[in-house]
Order: structure tokens, then C-alpha cells, then sequence
């Protein structure tokens, strides 16, 4: 489905259901390189249990034009614009890795936008190993395959996908490869250069953070000091699972995110 | 500089999909020889039915033991998802009828399998669907053949039954630069040797009852789906592109993205057409592709060992296969196969048509039959059983020499297969 903001086509997906303005907004943000596809397996469902579901393609990305943002500030307002022109708002904010940054800004600097907070695969700084940024900058597939490596737990990287037939890894460098040249650079550049600050304190609405034990990329430890610095805060564990936790335990995740939504 | 921790390819073959059954222990695939499956409450089963959850409902659609397989093939291809089919010729026309409907057209390459040519050449056009064939080593060819209602482009990893090469790279560009994707049928290479998608192709197929499962027990096909393709890119594939009523206007692509093609072949293709592969079937494949890697290297030097044999024998009066330094894809095949061109190759006897007929005769040990990719070494000449009503003319219009023998080099020990092709060929020359 197509949207317009600032003059430019924003792409989403709904779960394959036409919006209802009637149902609360569920908006649902990608994380680095990726696009609305990394939701698949929650939007249908969240669509079909009371909640109108957009997950975004970021400017850039996917099936959205317009020109990239170069930081996480430029996304969350961008975010907020979207929401207001929607006109559906305040949404239920759901972040996947840097789209659980863009969340955290949102809320904080917008909080008119925002009535619930759902962050996965978070904390409140994000740096990035020198060689994927290196390998993202020259645009080469290193890059997609460091980040499919390090995101996904040691199941993920043998079996275990609950869609019959669908292989986790492949899914996840296919989607990284299909991203169009400087997108993963862009992208990790935002995460390498944010830092939350205080930003959690500033955060007002109900949170619920979700974590991975064996996530590589926002790992527990660091996942810990945002939470720390939230107020109102539901902590979820994962056991086994890494931070492509909407893929690797699609049905865990539909738990909690129609629980923490509703 | 750091790489990815990937596991590796002989790893893949054996644990790829499959985690021990977390009840039972079982650390083998079990054999879920079930139709259907309990619902745990009507709103999970709406759910399933609905594609808003994952699951299995009936195993025309899908089975936990076809699951593993599928999900193995896909990790050895590197594609996004595998499914599975009862044969390869299910595995093409599921392909074709996901992407596929009347008015559309296909480039193949002239030189394949005689099943799949059938196919496209005689049933498909009475679906409305019609082909165009090429030489696959033409790259003009392949361009000049497409129209506006081509599709995709079709072609084998290596032909049959003059083991051409195909330049996957090439024609996958020519495919792309057409705003089409590039299938191909990998089933003499399989993952081992070449993993087309790393190539570019969009689509890779197989008749798993060849060397993916090597003991030739089971039948079984799959369509491997490579992710890369942008279904929505244009106007071509309203399958994928455009909302579906059968899932309450579900659009694919837009849900689904890269793995569209895995998702609408297994929720339409497999619930409409049921060319499902058996539970059993998926349990002996997985057996043997837990041993391809040792499998297909051993392939490869019986083969090496037989040609090497065959090259002096002064009853034989030519050998092709793309290791032969004289085969016209013999650079193409060191760039794109470097563990080797595979085991299946042909060579031509001294003395034509009855001469071939009387080598085949006197093999002992090779099995005479129409198959290939067996552990077991396999011989055919086309000119006396499959081709036996062409003319000499309209054998060479085939590729098929009166002379041409096929041959299927299996797992036996190479001294053995050499002393059986030995006294064989001596026997073809006693007319």
C-alpha cells in the first residue's frame, strides 16, 4: 500500500487487510538495511486481531522512495510526520534494532505520536563493528552476511523456522542484498553515531522492551541500561534466540506484542 | 578482517532443518507418515488457514519430515525457501504455474531434458503458455527469443545430453537486464558443484530422486526460491504483485517480499495442483543428502577416471564432457565448476548405431536404464531404446549421434566400471 509524505511515496504493509480507522494504529519500523518484509510473520496476525497495522518501508528503503536519512533524529521525525499525516495517531510504536532507536526518539521528542512503546532488539547505543561499516560503505555482500551472521542465535543458523520451508539465514542476507547501494551504510552510520542520552528518562508512555540472550548485536547486558532509564517498563526475555527474534520465535513475538499492544 | 560464521556445506548436508524432537529425542528425522494435524483451538486454526500464523494443516501443503528437507535443500542452495514436489517434473510446472498464467511465454534452452521439453513444447501450449528454444551458448539468441509476454528464462546448469555449460552469469544477466528471472533445472550439479543463485539465477529446480538422493528409492522434486527477485518491480507477475482472493486479497510481494515466490507456491501451488512429495519419500532423500558432499566428490574422480580411460580406448571415437580440454565449455566449466562438471557424459562408439546396441549389451556391471544420478553406474544408447524411431538424420538434429552412448559414472570402484566399459567395448567391435 502507498502513502504520501513530504511529496514522497511511503510503502507499507498491512497484514494484507485494508485499514480500518476505526482500530487503534499499529506502526511497525525495520531495522538497518531491511524493510517492512522482516514483519511478516506478526503483521497479518496483529491485522486480523483488532489493530490497523502499517510496517513502513522507510524513506529508501524497500518499496518507499524519497532520499535516505542520515541519523536516527531525521527518522523519528519523519516518523512523526507520517503519523500525523495518517491522521490515525497516537500509534503504537513498534522498533526492530534501529527502528527500536527511531521508537525511542519518537516518543521521546514526539510524544503526542506515541501511546505505547514495543522495542526489540534495543539499547541505548548501537556501535558498529569497523569492518561491516567498511564492507557497507564499498557496498559488498560482506556486509549483508556479517549482519545475517551476527543476527541469529546458534538455533537460528541450523534449523528451527516455524514456516515450512523457509531457510532463516538466506531469508535474512536476501533481504540485506536486495537493499539498494548505500542503504546498509547509511543505516549503520545512523546506528554507530547515536547515543540515547537521557532520552529514556524523557519517555512517559508504557514501554516494553524484548530481549535475546543470545543477541549479538543489542546484547542483554546493554539492552539492561536502557531499561534502566525507563520508567514505565515491561522487560521480556528470550532464551536461545538472537536478535532477528521476530523470525527466529515468530510465534513468541505475536504473544507478546498482541499482549503489550492490547 | 572478519568473516561470517557460517557453517559450512558438509555441515548443512547433515543438520540443515532439523533440531533433535524436542519430546521425544529422536536425533534422525522421524517419518511424520500423518495427513493432518490436531488444531490447538479454533482460533489457532483460523489462524493457520489465514496465513496470519505458520503450521502445518494438511501435509499436501506441508509436513514436518518434507519441512526438513526442504528447509536443508534451501540452506545447501542458499536460497530463501525450498518447496518440495512428488517429482521434478511437479517441481517445473509449479514453478511455471506460480509465475505463470495463459498468454505468457518461456526462452528455453533446446537443450534439456526430454520430460521438461514435452512439456513445454506439447502441454504447455494447450495451457495457453508457449515456449521459444535456443541455443543456450547463444547469448543473442536468448535475447532476440524474448517477447513481451516472456516470463522467464529456462535452462539446465548442464544440458542433456551434450553436458553443455550453461554461463549462469550471463544469462541471468540478459534475464535481469529484461526485467525477468533466470530458473534453472540444477539437477546434474546439484549444490555441490554450483550454486546457481550465488550466479544470479532467481529460481533453482531439481529432481531430488538424482544425486541429491543418490540411491534412486525415492522420487521427489523441489524449486529452490533465490529471494533476489523483485516480483513487484514491474507488471509482469500479477501473481505475486497484485492482491490474491484466495487468501482474502493477500498481495505477496507486499507481505512477503523475497520470499513471495516460496509463500504462493506452497499456499496455492501445493493446495491446488497437490503434487506433493510423501513424507517417506522426504524421509530417504534426507538420508541421502546427508551424504552428498562425500557423495558427488567421489562422482566426479570415477569420472574423471573413467573419461581418462575412455580417451585411449581405440573403440571409442569421441568423449564429451566439459573436463574433455577439447569440449567447447571447457574454460566456462573450470570458472564455474572448479570441484568438477559432474558424472554424466557421453561418448561415441566406433561403428555407429549397432555398435552401440552391442556395447549395451554386454555391460555387466552398469545398469542399463533411462536414468541418471544413481550411486549405481547407469549406461543408455539413445539411438536403439529412447530415440529408436529418429532416422539418422533426425538423430543428429537432436544432438543424438547413432553412435552416442550415455553414461552415468556411479560410486562403484573406478577399476571395476573400467574393466565393465573394457569388455563392453571390446565386444561392440566383434560385429
Amino acid at each position: 500500500m502507498n502513502f504520501e509524505c513530504r511529496g514522497e511515496v511511503v510503502n507499507y504493509a498491512t497484514g494484507g487487510v485494508a485499514i480500518d480507522r476505526e482500530l487503534p494504529l499499529v506502526v511497525l519500523l525495520h531495522g538497518a538495511g531491511m524493510d517492512r518484509t522482516v514483519w511478516s510473520q506478526q503483521t497479518r496476525y496483529l491485522a486480523h486481531h483488532g489493530f490497523a497495522v502499517m510496517a513502513v518501508d522507510f524513506p529508501g528503503h524497500g518499496n518507499s522512495d524519497g532520499m535516505l536519512l542520515s541519523s536516527v533524529k531525521e527518522m523519528a521525525d519523519w516518523v512523526s510526520e507520517f503519523i500525523a499525516e495518517v491522521g490515525m495517531g497516537p500509534a503504537r510504536l513498534i522498533g526492530h534494532s534501529m527502528g527500536s532507536l527511531v521508537s525511542l526518539e519518537v516518543a521521546a521528542h514526539h510524544p503526542e505520536s506515541v501511546e505505547r512503546l514495543v522495542l526489540l532488539g534495543t539499547a541505548p547505543a548501537m556501535p558498529v563493528h569497523p569492518d561491516l561499516l567498511g564492507a557497507a560503505e564499498r557496498n559488498e555482500i560482506l556486509a549483508p552476511q556479517l549482519m545475517t551472521s551476527w543476527a541469529h542465535g546458534a538455533r537460528a543458523h541450523i534449523a528451527g523456522n516455524p514456516t515450512p520451508g523457509l531457510w532463516m539465514r538466506s531469508g535474512c542476507q536476501a533481504l540485506l542484498e536486495r537493499a539498494k547501494d548505500n542503504v546498509i551504510f547509511n543505516d549503520l552510520t545512523a546506528c554507530n553515531a547515536y547515543e540515547a542520552g537521557d532520552v529514556a528518562a524523557m519517555i512517559t508512555c508504557t514501554t516494553t522492551v524484548v530481549v535475546g540472550s543470545e543477541d549479538k548485536m543489542t546484547p542483554p547486558r546493554a539492552t539492561a541500561h536502557l531499561v534502566a532509564g525507563l520508567s514505565d517498563v515491561d522487560l521480556k526475555h528470550l532464551d536461545g534466540v538472537g536478535h532477528m527474534m521476530m523470525i527466529e520465535v515468530p510465534d513468541r513475538i505475536r504473544e507478546i506484542l498482541l499482549s503489550a499492544l492490547r | 578482517m572478519v568473516d561470517p560464521d557460517y557453517l559450512k556445506f558438509d555441515t548443512l548436508s547433515l543438520h540443515a532443518g532439523q533440531e533433535p524432537d524436542p519430546v521425544t529425542g529422536a536425533r534422525a528425522v522421524p517419518i511424520y507418515q500423518t495427513t493432518s494435524y490436531s488444531f490447538v483451538d479454533t482460533e489457532q486454526a483460523a489462524g493457520l488457514f489465514n496465513l496470519e500464523q505458520p503450521g502445518h494443516i494438511y501435509s499436501r501443503i506441508s509436513n514436518p519430515t518434507v519441512a526438513v528437507l526442504e528447509e536443508r535443500i534451501a540452506a545447501l542452495e542458499g536460497g530463501v525457501g525450498a518447496v518440495c514436489t512428488a517429482s521434478g517434473m511437479a517441481a517445473f510446472h509449479l514453478a511455471a504455474a506460480t509465475i505463470m498464467s495463459a498468454g505468457n511465454h518461456v526462452v528455453a534452452s533446446r537443450n534439456i531434458y526430454g520430460g521438461t521439453h514435452n512439456m513445454l513444447n506439447l502441454t504447455m501450449p494447450r495451457f495457453g503458455i508457449t515456449t521459444t528454444f535456443v541455443d543456450p551458448r547463444d547469448p543473442e539468441a536468448w535475447r532476440a527469443a524474448i517477447t513481451a509476454d516472456t516470463r522467464v528464462l529456462f535452462a539446465e546448469t548442464l544440458g542433456n545430453p551434450g553436458i553443455e555449460v550453461l554461463d549462469v552469469p550471463l544469462v541471468a544477466e540478459i534475464a535481469h537486464e529484461h526485467g525477468l528471472p533466470l530458473m534453472v533445472d540444477a539437477t546434474f550439479t546439484t549444490p555441490y558443484l554450483m550454486k546457481p543463485i550465488d550466479l544470479g539465477a532467481d529460481i533453482v529446480m531439481h529432481s531430488v530422486t538424482k544425486f541429491l538422493g543418490g540411491h534412486g528409492i525415492a522420487l521427489g522434486g523441489v524449486i529452490v526460491d533465490g529471494g533476489r527477485f523483485d516480483w513487484a518491480a514491474n507488471q509482469k507477475f500479477p501473481t505475486l504483485s497484485q492482491p490474491y482472493d484466495g487468501y482474502h486479497g493477500i498481495t505477496f510481494a507486499e507481505e512477503y517480499g523475497h520470499q513471495a515466490l516460496s509463500m504462493r507456491a506452497r499456499a496455492e501451488g501445493l493446495r491446488d495442483f497437490g503434487a506433493a512429495m510423501s513424507p517417506t519419500n522426504a524421509f530417504h532423500l534426507l538420508q541421502g543428502i546427508e551424504t552428498l558432499p562425500l557423495r558427488m566428490k567421489r562422482h566426479v574422480e570415477n569420472a574423471i577416471s573413467v573419461i581418462d580411460f575412455l580417451e585411449t580406448n581405440d573403440a571409442v571415437a569421441w568423449v564429451s564432457h566439459p573436463s574433455v580440454t577439447t569440449h567447447p565449455d571447457h574454460d566456462l566449466a573450470q570458472r564455474l565448476l572448479p570441484k568438477g562438471a559432474g558424472a554424466i557424459l557421453s561418448f561415441g562408439v566406433v561403428g555407429g548405431r549397432e555398435a552401440g546396441r552391442r556395447f549395451i549389451e554386454n555391460v555387466q556391471l552398469a545398469s542399463h536404464l533411462a536414468n541418471v544420478g544413481d550411486a549405481k553406474t547407469l549406461v543408455l544408447h539413445p539411438a536403439s531404446t529412447t530415440h529408436q524411431q529418429l532416422s539418422a538424420e533426425d538423430l543428429t538434429a537432436a544432438g543424438v549421434g547413432e553412435d552416442l552412448i550415455r553414461l552415468s559414472v556411479g560410486l562403484e570402484d573406478p577399476e571395476d566400471i573400467i574393466a565393465d566399459l573394457s569388455r563392453a567395448l571390446r565386444a561392440s567391435q566383434k560385429g
